[in-house]
Order: C-alpha cells, then structure tokens, then sequence
C-alpha cells in the first residue's frame, strides 16, 4: 500500500444539525481499487459522510476531493458527473419496470427524440459479463429476488459511470448466500480497478471484504485499521470506545417478584424473514437485565414485541402476573412499563412540539397531563419544569421547541418523562448513547436508585461499559437468537464480543 | 405581541405579491389598477356586500376546517366536495319530509348532514386502515361516486315533484329553516343589508370553529392527532393507535364536511336542488392553506375569498375584466404557501439558535462561578 492513488479525500468535514454534530473533523481517504469499510454505530456518522460524498448534504465545513481534485458537489447529480454512485440502503426501483427500464431510468438513451433501448442492452449485458453481474436486462423487477434487485442497483450505478460507489448497509437486507454472492461480486468490481466505499456495522463481513477499515463513532474517525491487523474484538472496541466512565452498581436489589416475563417469543419480518427465534427471559423487580449484541439482531423487534407494536407469530408475555398478549401499547405504557426508545428523533420526540408537549408524549391521558378528555395544560407545564429541574435539562424554558435542545438535553427529557411517570419496568434502549460524560454519568445514577427502588429495567445497549457495570443479569442476542447468559461480574468485553459476533465462547479463548 | 406581529409576515407579503400579480394582469389588459381595487372596495364594503361576503365565507370556513382535520393528522381528505353535496341532498330530503318543533327539526337535520359526510368519509378511512389505499386516491373517486349517487337518487327516489323541470327535494318547511341575521346591522347602527339575507347558519360555522380548536389543541385526542401527523414513529411509541386516528380522522373531518351545504339548504334554497352549489369542498382546500389550518386564520381566508368574490361582480359592470379576482386567489394561495414556508423555517431556525444560545450560557455559568 505504498502508492495508494486517492480516489477520494474527505478533511476535516464538520456537519451539524439542529441539537446534532452528526460529523466533527472527520478525515476519510480512499485509495483507488481498493474495498474501503466504513464502520461504526448507528448514529455514529457514516451516512452523513456518505450523504456528504453523495451530495445530498452539503458539509459546514471541510474539504472533499475526488481523484485529486476538489469538488464542491450541490446534488447527487453532480455527484454522478464525478463519477461517485450510491446504492441505498433501500432500494429505489419501479417494481412494474424491467430491469433496463430501471437501468437507464433518469438517463435514457434516445436517438433524436425517440427512446433506443438496444444500445442500452448491449452496454447492460457488457456490464453484466464484465462484473460478474448476471440479471436479466428484460426481466420485470417485481419478480427478482433481493440480491437480484441489489445487483440492478449496483448495475444502475455502473452504468452511469461511476467510478467509486458507495454501499450503504448492503448487506442488511440480504440472507447469507446472498452476502456471499455480493462479496464476489464487489471483488470483480475492484478487479476492474473500480472503488468501493463499503458501509456496515457487521464486524464479520467487514473483516472478510475489506481491503482497509476506517471506524467511525460519536460523528468522528477514530481509526483506520488493516483486517490483517485486528480481529472482532477488537473492533467492536473501537466502534464502542471504552474509555468511558465505568458505571457500577453496588449490592443486588434483585427480589424473587417477577415483574416481567416473556416465554418463547418468535416473530418475523414484513418479507416474512424470523426476526426472533423463541426469545425468554425474566425480569425481576429490583433487577437490571442486559441485552447485549451488535445491532440489527433483534433488539429492535423485541423491545417493538414488549411494547405491543411488533406482532408476534408464538409466544407470550406477561405483566405482574397477567398476560398482556391482548393489550394495546397504550395499555401496557399507562400500567407501568416506560420506554427511552433507540432513536429518540424518530420514535421519543415531536422535535417541533414545546417540550410540555414532548413531556406528555406516552403519558397524554394520564394525571397530570390530562384531566378527563382535556389537556391539562398547566399540570402539564409544571411537570415539564419538574423534570427540567430534576434531570438538569439545559432549557430556557417548557416552552422551548424540543429541536432547539442539544442531543443530551433531548435525552433527558425523554428519561426525565419516563422516570417521572414512576414505572414499574422500564425498557431503555441505549440511555446513553451520543450524550456527553456527565449527562451519561447522571441517567446511570438515576437507573441505580430506580432498581433500587425497586425497578425492573430491560437494558439494551451497545455500550459494553454499559452493559456489565448496570446489569444483574447479561443476555446475548445474535441472529434473532439469546445465545448467552452471562454473569456480568465474572464477564470481561472480549468474551461478550466473542458471543456478540456468533462465534461463542471459541473466539473469546 | 411580537411574536403575532411575526405571524402576520406571511400573510402580508404573500397579499402584496397577489395584488402586485393581479395589478400586472390589470395593465396587461388596459385597465387601471387603482381604479380596479377603489371600485371593489366601495362596492365590497356596502352592509350589502358585507352580508353576502359572510354568506360566502360560511361554506369555505366550514369546508377549509373539514380539511384542517385531516391535514392536522397528515391525511389529505379531497373528498369535501362529494361529502358535502351527498350529506346535504339527504339533509334536505330529511329535513323536507317532516314538520316538527324548530330546534328538533334544524338538530334532525344537522344529525343527518353530520351522519351521511361521516360515514361517506369513513369509506376512504376503513380503506385505508384495512387495505392500505391512499386517502387521496379513495376521495377523489369517492366523489365522483357521490355526484352519479346524487343524480340517481335525485331523479328516482328524493325529488318532490315528479313533473318538474327542475330536480330537487321537497322544499323545507319554515321550522327547518335557520333565521337570518339582518337585526344584527341594525342593532349594530348600520344600515340593513337589502335584497340580502345574512346566513343564521353563521352560528354553527363559530361553533365549528370553536369544536376544532377545542379539539386540536385541547384535547388529549387532538394531541394524539397532531403528534400522529408530526412524528408517527413518536406517537406509535407513546400508545397512539395509527389506524384508530386515521378511522377517527376521516369520519371527523366528513362529519364537518357535512355541514357545508346546509348554509345554502336552509338558508336562501331551502331544498337541495340539481344546481346546488359547488367546488365549495375544493375552494376549501385553499382557505385551508391560506389559514394554515388555524383557527382564525381560515376564517380570515375564507372572509377574504368571500370579499373577493362579492367584490368582484361590480368589475363587470365596468368593463373591467372580474378574472382578475380568481387570478388574484390563485396566486395569493400560491404565495401563502410559499412565504409561510420560507418565514417559518427563518422563524425555526431564529429560535433554534436564541435557545442554543441561553441553553450555552446555562452551561458555561457553572463553569465560570467555579473558576
């Protein structure tokens, strides 16, 4: 890796949004021909620096160079001019079209004003051969698998010109043969001298493709690594960071009182994929129990199951002794079990809402937000200015639109209402995750006093720090599966990152 | 007070480009814009006038809140047209073919309205919910339904007099119809409205104004409603059934819509006629977004689109062409959007960073006693 020729020069790209800096003096460059994984949490940043390279989002700050020359992209079209391509995440292809419509859709070829479609063919069939990428060109979307559509996407790109094409998330929509199959095919591409910039969170994949690795988290580069050079442990070290304040919990408050129980859940996807494979567990009053495991492995759809929003295809769960199969979300938020969701922008906030109204989200037909059918507008103000007071919001004031706040004042908010409420369970889904230290440290100590006080909590979190120091008990999620329990006392990271990356206690050795 | 100097920005930017717009049209057709406007307002501010542009104005507040409803929610129900046309031919049919005390007869009426655009609306609504079909798309063929519904019903079933010319249901007896309301300009010291009735059914278009504030924003149900239209992933989490709000959405909002027409059936018509009027659930959309589906602020669009049309009729008699007006409408909606769009995101982004900057020196403040 000498004479690494850049194909692409990200320096110091700084972009912030409203309560967010989703990018900070991020460095990225890319040399040309090589398979280039940019890896890192949800949230951590990656598809903002893509969005950034694509031209979707125009940096606040920083420089980008493509082939040695700087580029000031306004669109993804000029983008495409700079021979830079994407493929999303989700697909955008017309179903009712055929793969060559859908190819040459937005560029088509025409011969004076009349479309000429066998020009396109030719040059898709060429692509086709020269890559590796075997579809159809005349075949209708709708009837090609998910790796076949990906291949149209990848197709799409090429055919436009591109020379460097971002991923983003490839493989989270695949099943494994189809992983393997995009892997090869990612090789030709390179073989042809082409780049690839490669998004994921999945420590295996990466390591297996990659030619280098650059590790994003908390919106900046933390390092760039060789495969050769580190294994999944290590990585996922580096994407969660551990220099952070270690939380402990003291004594076990862990009673005999079941608070919550869940008995042999499985559920599946909309494209009818299992998502959860005969998941149990419980929780006990006065008990944290920790779920471990690398995003994307069924976490979500099992916090979406305890809260009634994700349908299940067997299995049950109960509530202080009584099933709860039949309730609905709103019945099982008003009898107790509270919820600090993942993404508090998409599913914990109404970011143009006052943050009294943000305050009653969840909790709007109970005291002292509501009174009979009514808003309680001052109870509800007053409660606000209690969690603004008890949480140490950074606010002006209740009357503040929720966007104006930054990321860790949002987050306390959010905790703040959920922990007001007095719950009785309380799923939190990374607490901590992008707030700063002393913000982290002050919703560990109120997680602490609330199990002591006899809470029962489900900790999801990819924070491992996080995960050992709070919980009672440690379960590991791989592939829609526990495939551990573990003693948080005796647990160490590399043994939990051996579970987390389904390679179990082998790995950890 | 400052900040309802700053919502006016909008609205009055987006009037001085309409009028600049309409006054080009005016040159380009030879005529004197000055002279234009000068007549319509004289002519628009007689009592006459002024009870005509409330009559106009009643029918589009009480479409334009219909649609606030669902946009509230981020359902767009387009189907305020057919809603209202179906609602008030079974109204009037109702309404027609009994005589009971005054209140009883004009509430059976109001029921009936309310009943038939709610459970019309509510087609669209259970479309939805069960198999997934815009709300958009079922509206718009929702009402062309309603009109064939209307024509076949009109002629077989609901008209009065089997040899008439002219199709309509039996008229209303006087107890099914809404009192005017002229004693209030001579109350008030103005000179009566003549050869113009002012609607009683003024009354209800408050009332309606009143129920969707109250409902919107203070009600528990109207805040799942917007937090609904807002974030829905937010809501869902909070315990918000989305496809409940969507059912209750829709019938609200045909509910509302089914009383659009009944300003014209018991007022001035008394009977629900083959040339009812209508576009009022479409003129409805834009006083909805002229009003930015607030309160007052639709009843002031839709005052302004009645003024606009009253005032409108005396630039006929002067050769002056009364397009103008409707050109003047269009681009007032079309500027109402836009510069609503271009102040808010200012005013967002004005806020945004006064509370980043009380919120950094919060933080600092700690720091600074320390050192």
């Amino acid at each position: 890796m000498t004479d690494r020729v850049l194909a692409v020069e990200m320096t110091d790209i700084t972009k912030s949004f409203p309560g967010v800096l989703a990018n900070e003096d991020v460095d990225l460059s890319v040399a040309e021909g090589e398979i280039h994984a940019v890896i890192g949490e949800n949230g951590a940043g990656k598809s903002t620096l893509m969005k950034i390279l694509y031209g979707m989002q125009a940096p606040d700050e920083g420089t980008i160079k493509v082939h040695g020359s700087e580029v000031h992209f306004r669109s993804p079209k000029d983008a495409i001019d700079a021979e830079v391509g994407m493929v999303h995440q989700h697909f955008m292809l017309a179903d009712n079209l055929t793969v060559l419509e859908n190819i040459v859709l937005g560029a088509e070829p025409h011969s004076g004003i009349q479309l000429d479609f066998s020009q396109a063919r030719v040059r898709i069939k060429e692509l086709g051969e020269t890559y590796g990428l075997g579809v159809d060109p005349d075949a209708l979307v709708e009837t090609l698998t998910v790796g076949s559509r990906q291949r149209v996407e990848i197709l799409k790109v090429l055919y436009r010109g591109a020379k460097i094409l971002i991923l983003d998330e490839p493989t989270s929509v695949l099943v494994p043969q189809e992983v393997d199959e995009l892997f090869s095919n990612l090789k030709e591409i390179k073989k042809e001298g082409e780049t690839v910039i490669f998004i994921s969170h999945k420590l295996d994949e990466v390591l297996t493709v990659a030619d280098i690795i650059t590790v994003m988290r908390d919106g900046r580069t933390v390092a760039t690594v060789h495969p050769e050079d580190v294994d999944t442990k290590q990585l996922a070290e580096l994407m969660v960071g551990s220099e952070l304040p270690t939380p402990e919990t003291t004594e076990s408050t862990v009673t005999d009182v079941v608070e919550l129980s869940v008995a042999g859940l499985n559920a599946e996807n909309e494209y009818g994929r299992a998502v959860l494979t005969d998941i149990s567990f419980e929780i006990h009053r006065g008990e944290i129990v920790g779920i471990a495991g690398v995003e994307g492995n069924g976490q979500a759809e099992l916090i979406d199951a305890i809260m009634g929003i994700h349908p299940l295809t067997a299995g049950s769960i109960s509530y202080g002794g009584n099933s709860i199969d039949d309730w609905s979300t709103k019945q099982r938020r008003n009898a107790g079990i509270g919820i600090i969701p993942a993404d508090r922008h998409r599913q914990g906030l109404l970011l143009y809402s006052p943050l009294w109204e943000n305050a009653m989200l969840g909790h709007q037909t109970t005291e002292p937000f509501a009174s009979g059918p009514w808003i309680n507008r001052s109870g509800a103000r007053k409660r606000t200015a209690e969690i603004i007071d008890r949480f140490d919001v950074k606010t002006p004031g209740p009357d503040v639109l929720a966007a104006a706040l930054s990321g860790g004042n949002q987050q306390k908010l959010v905790v703040g209402r959920e922990m007001s409420a007095d719950p009785t369970t309380l799923i939190a889904a990374h607490p901590t995750r992008g707030i700063d230290v002393g913000a982290q440290a002050a919703i560990w100590d109120e997680l602490r006093d609330a199990r002591a006080a006899g809470l029962g909590v489900l900790l999801v979190s990819a924070d491992l720090d996080e995960l050992i120091g709070l919980s009672d008990t440690l379960l590991v999620m791989y592939g829609g599966e526990i495939v551990a329990a573990l003693d948080p006392q005796e647990v160490t990271p590399e043994v939990l990152g051996g579970y987390m990356t389904g390679l179990g206690e082998a790995a950890a050795s | 007070m400052r900040k309802f100097l700053l919502s006016l920005l909008a609205p009055v930017i987006a009037l001085i480009f309409a009028f600049a717009v309409a006054s080009l049209a005016l040159l380009a057709t030879g005529n004197d814009p000055l002279e234009a406007y000068s007549l319509m307002w004289s002519f628009g501010t007689t009592t006459t006038s002024i009870a005509s542009m409330v009559n106009r104005a009643i029918p589009l507040y009480i479409s334009a809140v219909a649609v606030a409803i669902g946009f509230q929610m981020g359902l767009f129900n387009i189907g305020v047209e057919g809603q209202y046309l179906l609602a008030a031919m079974f109204a009037g049919w109702v309404g027609g073919n009994i005589v009971v005390w005054a209140p009883l007869h004009i509430t059976i009426i109001l029921l009936v309205a309310i009943v038939v655009g709610a459970l019309w609306a509510g087609i669209a609504g259970i479309l939805k919910t069960a198999r997934g079909v815009s709300e958009v798309i079922s509206t718009i063929m929702l009402n062309f339904i309603a009109f064939s519904v209307i024509a076949y019903l009109l002629f077989n079933y609901f008209r009065d007099d089997p040899q008439a010319l002219n199709l309509r249901t039996p008229v209303l007896p006087e107890s099914g119809l809404m009192p005017n309301l002229n004693f209030l300009f001579t109350f008030f010291g103005f000179t009566e409205p003549r050869g113009t009735e002012m609607e009683g059914f003024l009354i209800v278009a408050i009332a309606v104004g009143v129920f969707y504030y109250l409902l919107v924003d203070r009600t528990r149900f109207g805040f799942e409603l917007r937090s609904s239209g807002m974030n829905p992933g937010s809501a869902l989490m909070a315990g918000v059934n989305p496809n409940r709000m969507i059912n209750a959405t829709m019938l609200i909002s045909g509910g509302i819509a089914g009383l659009v027409g009944l300003s014209t059936l018991m007022g001035n018509l008394g009977a629900y006629t083959q040339d009812f009027p209508r576009q009022l659930g479409f003129t409805g959309i834009a006083v909805a977004l002229l009003g930015r589906n607030n309160v007052i602020g639709m009843a002031l669009g839709a005052l302004l689109f009645g003024f606009l049309d009253r005032s409108a009729l005396i630039l006929d008699l002067n050769d002056i062409p009364k397009e103008v007006v409707q050109i003047m409408q269009g681009v007032i909606v079309l500027a109402v959007v836009i510069a609503y769009e271009v102040v808010n995101r200012w005013l967002a982004r004005r806020e945004i960073k006064a509370a980043a900057k009380a919120t950094k020196e919060m933080e600092e403040e700690p720091e600074a006693m320390a050192a």
